[in-house]
């Protein structure tokens, strides 16, 4: 196989791992919202700790992203 | 037919400029961050020209954000922060502005440049450090080693911390950078669908509508998240500056 045609196989692999950082993110927002919705008097304080989580969780999407890059340019 | 997406990224020099051998050329980036400054220190010297202590619609807007950064830097550090709430201030500010003024057409994203994002990661990152060593000396290496884990894991936890302690400036560069770069990619590419759709003719053209409301709708998407990111950047700069600040031992 060409090289050139494998690169782009594993960069197209390597954004896989975006699935699972979609899921955490999801995970994340979906209990934020069910958890705001039961009391929301407390979604204010706990915002920015969603937001620290969202964060977090995106760092592994993240990785994958640079692992494309790597993979086409590298 | 429709230009590329990746175009708008384009560094041009809009004036030559030369320091000892080394190229120091006014890019149409530095313009739009000369731009960006501008805007940011005249307007909120504007808006408080006269403070008053029943603030009017321009003062209130940036008592707004002065103390939407002030409760982060609390929230987050807590009396510590104090001396950090200018430099948050101030890199919150251009994040907000630089990614807004991205969404104006014809526009230049500063933030879509691993250059400058990286910039901001990586002395975000050696401002920890040395605030962490003069600080708490030595100690500040506690910090690779959470407080309460047994003996029998430290072999593992401190390789783990350590790691994700290094891989902090990447993912707070390549965060900001990916978002708006992606962002600005999905926004074009729609234009362009709008373009080629309507050149097909026939049946085809008479749904070229459908790209151009997806396209409004990506820019009101586009908007939030150049807010939130924004928010992220200077909330995780306060996580991290915390972490320095007060060294849990």
């Amino acid at each position: 196989m060409d090289v050139e045609a494998a690169k782009y196989i594993a960069a197209g692999l390597a954004t896989i791992g975006m699935g699972g950082a979609g899921i955490g993110v999801g995970i994340i927002f979906g209990n934020y919202l069910s958890g705001a919705l039961r009391n929301p008097s407390a979604a204010d304080q706990l915002f920015a700790r969603v937001i620290f989580g969202f964060a977090v969780t995106e760092a592994l999407g993240i990785f994958s992203f640079l692992v494309a890059l790597l993979a086409l340019f590298g | 037919m429709a230009a590329n997406p990746l175009d708008q990224f384009k560094l041009q020099n809009k004036f030559e400029l030369s320091l000892g051998g080394l190229d120091a050329s006014i890019t149409n980036s530095a313009v739009w961050m000369i731009g960006i400054v501008a805007v940011t220190s005249l307007g909120l010297l504007w808006a408080m020209r006269r403070a008053e202590m029943v603030p009017g619609r321009s003062q209130s807007v940036a008592e707004m954000l002065y103390e939407f950064i002030a409760g982060m830097v609390k929230d987050n550090i807590g009396a510590g922060g104090r001396p950090f709430f200018p430099f948050i201030f101030s890199l919150f500010m251009f994040i907000l502005v630089a990614n807004l003024a991205g969404m104006v057409p014809y526009g230049f994203t500063v933030t879509s440049h691993l250059a400058v994002t990286m910039a901001f990661a990586v002395f975000i990152f050696v401002l920890v450090i040395v605030v962490g060593l003069m600080r708490h000396g030595l100690h500040f290496f506690s910090l690779f080693l959470p407080p309460g884990t047994p003996i029998f894991l430290v072999p593992l936890i401190v390789p783990i911390e350590v790691i994700s302690f290094f891989s902090r400036p990447v993912t707070l560069g390549v965060r900001l950078f990916a978002n708006m770069t992606a962002g600005h990619i999905l926004m074009k590419v729609f234009a362009g669908f709008i373009i080629s759709m309507a050149a097909a003719g026939g049946a085809v053209a008479f749904i070229s509508w459908l790209p151009f409301v997806a396209n409004v709708a990506v820019t009101a998407l586009e908007m939030l998240v150049a807010a939130v990111q924004a928010y992220v950047f200077a909330l995780l700069t306060c996580v991290y500056l915390n972490d320095a600040v007060n060294l849990e031992h």
